[in-house]
């Protein structure tokens, strides 16, 4: 399309104007930020790395936060991804009522991030909540949920494992999408099960597996409702993720520069553990068409 | 024992082995299937129960069915009933979707049929912004609004995403548009519609599957969303459903559960209905693009 080299850009118009506006100039604030300190009412005083030594070096809540949300993210994950691929593996026999399977695990995820289940949470795992007295009738103690430190921690991954439809969908997309073909020859030639699954089912589900590990990744980062509403980020900041630490130091105590700081910290984690992911990726994403395997 | 009688034992064995396997598939998966929704089904049962039944015991039917929850909880605590928070939360969800759908569609018309310079340079920051924490730019994004005089109003709710700010749906609709021929689009061009005529009576209808799933996704998250309103809005008379529902959480009664379960039931009730009602555009749209949540 000659001569209308520039009507793309008209057309891309607003996403430019969002993009430098709403994304690229806070970007680079919030990296100046962290260099600052920033109360909302005077001007930003720039400290040089004062806020990043205070973190590493005095600030013990960081330090507990980051590595309770380093464990929650190493946690929620895998089990979160594995329990989607199993479940989609086993939709992915020739079953009746596909649909109606497909439907039921994945309505978590349609509400799994709202208010109303993180009150729904609470109320399950009370003292005399729902779980306990499940567990009571099958003759087991009840547990602490809420008051133990680490099951605390627990409950709010369950929150994030229990929302697995939307993961457990983009698998079962993809194994329907693998050719047919394949299992027959492998068949043929003799191959169990397992076989299969881990030499063909698994290698072709690697692009996807990938996708799936990096957004989980990148939003498990994030979790803010669940332990927000649900524990409060206790007991004993045990479930005091970093967002949650970012939000109480920028909108409660109106610390913009420290809070810039951890905010931060926290995407360098992100974006360090990405790339570490992209890198390895070429070892082991397998590409149909592709020669490496 | 000659090879034909042999031959079908050994089928007969398979097929029972088959069976067993199949039972197995079924049986787990309606076991996993209870797990996932039966806290779904007991908060539906338990809004319905007195504040006295709710922990007495684990079933969901109630014993003395009781509308008092839903009666007092929709009164709230505050000057405003429940019906004004829903007014608001539909105050911020249409014009965000209506934003949405038209700047991402705008945006995805660029990218897919049109080269103009820098086109990598954008398409890769669409990426980015995709694996771009929010928290990085969180805080810049309200100083900004601040200096514009919108804290406290729904415009930071509503302008970056109608400037395309989720890129997530810019990537989703670029993805289905590259998918589709552009014979139709070239013939209408050769018969003199310009490029705007095109997108409007072209491009837009061929997009509707994708830009339902759009505007569906966009409604569930904002329907969802708590940190947006809690940090931008401040008047009660301005909150969302999900930012009163914590409210109610906060000032009720301790012991007055069934208020805040029936709240609960009420604000996921808009999410439910219209997954139930449009659930194919929900799977085809995750399957496709792969999506958070």
């Amino acid at each position: 399309m000659k001569g209308q080299r520039f009507l793309g850009l008209a057309y891309l118009a607003p996403y430019i104007i969002g993009l430098l506006v709403f994304t690229a100039v806070p970007f680079l604030a919030s990296l100046y930020l962290s260099f600052t300190d920033y109360d909302l009412l005077s001007a930003p005083e720039w400290v040089g790395w004062d806020n990043f030594k205070k973190l590493f070096t005095r600030d013990r809540t960081f330090w507990k936060s980051l590595n309770v949300t380093l464990l929650y993210v190493f946690i929620t994950v895998p089990l979160k991804l594995a329990f989607a691929l199993f479940i989609a593996a086993i939709l992915n026999y020739r079953l009746r009522f596909i649909n109606f399977f497909r439907t039921a695990f994945y309505v978590p995820s349609i509400l799994g991030g709202s208010i109303a289940i993180a009150v729904l949470w609470r109320y399950m795992f009370a003292s005399e909540g729902l779980v306990n007295m499940a567990l009571g009738t099958v003759g087991l103690v009840p547990v602490d949920w809420f008051g133990d430190p680490g099951n605390a921690l627990f409950t709010i991954t369950l929150l994030r494992c229990w929302q697995f439809g939307s993961a457990m969908v983009i698998f079962l997309a993809a194994l329907q999408s693998i050719d047919k073909s394949l299992y027959e020859a492998a068949a043929i030639d003799g191959a169990s099960k397992t076989r299969i699954f881990f030499y063909i089912t698994l290698p072709l589900l690697t692009p996807v597996i990938f996708f799936n590990l990096i957004m989980q990744m990148v939003q498990a980062f994030q979790e803010f409702n669940g332990p927000y509403i649900i524990t409060q980020g206790g007991p004993l900041k045990s479930t005091y993720l970093l967002p949650l630490y970012i939000y109480d130091e920028a909108f409660k105590k109106f610390d913009m520069g420290y809070a810039s700081a951890i905010a931060w910290v926290l995407f360098v984690i992100i974006m360090v553990l990405t790339l570490i992911a992209f890198w390895s990726s070429k070892k082991w994403v397998y590409y149909a068409g592709d020669k490496r395997s | 024992m000659d090879m034909q009688a042999f031959n079908d034992a050994q089928a007969a064995r398979r097929a029972r082995l088959m069976m067993l396997q199949q039972s197995i598939r079924y049986v787990l998966l309606f076991a996993v299937g209870l797990v996932m929704l039966y806290p779904l089904i007991w908060l539906v049962g338990a809004s319905f129960k007195t504040n006295s039944e709710i922990f007495a015991g684990a079933g969901f039917l109630p014993r003395n069915p009781t509308l008092d929850g839903y009666i007092h909880g929709w009164q709230t605590s505050t000057p405003y009933t429940f019906g004004r928070f829903f007014w608001n939360s539909f105050l911020i969800i249409l014009p965000k979707v209506i934003g949405t759908a038209i700047s991402c569609t705008l945006a995805a018309y660029a990218f897919a049929r049109f080269d103009f310079p820098l086109k990598k340079v954008f398409f890769v920051s669409v990426i980015a912004i995709l694996l771009l924490p929010n928290v990085v730019t969180r805080i810049p994004q309200y100083i900004l609004f601040r200096d514009f005089g919108w804290l406290d109003t729904f415009l930071p709710l509503w302008v970056p995403s109608a400037l395309a700010g989720d890129a997530f749906f810019v990537f989703m609709l670029v993805q289905f548009l590259r998918s589709l021929p552009s014979d139709m689009e070239e013939a209408a061009r050769v018969d003199g519609a310009n490029s705007l005529q095109t997108l409007l009576y072209i491009v837009v209808p061929m997009l509707a599957p994708a830009l339902i799933s759009v505007c569906l996704f966009q409604f569930m998250w904002t329907m969802n969303d708590f940190l947006g309103p809690l940090i931008y809005l401040s008047s009660v008379d301005k909150y969302p459903v999900s930012l009163a529902l914590k409210l109610s959480i906060d000032t009720t009664e301790a012991f007055e559960w069934n208020r805040i379960l029936a709240m609960s039931v009420l604000t996921i009730a808009p999410a439910l209905i219209i997954f139930f009602a449009a659930q194919r555009y929900f799977i085809e749209g995750i399957s496709a693009g792969g999506v958070k949540g």
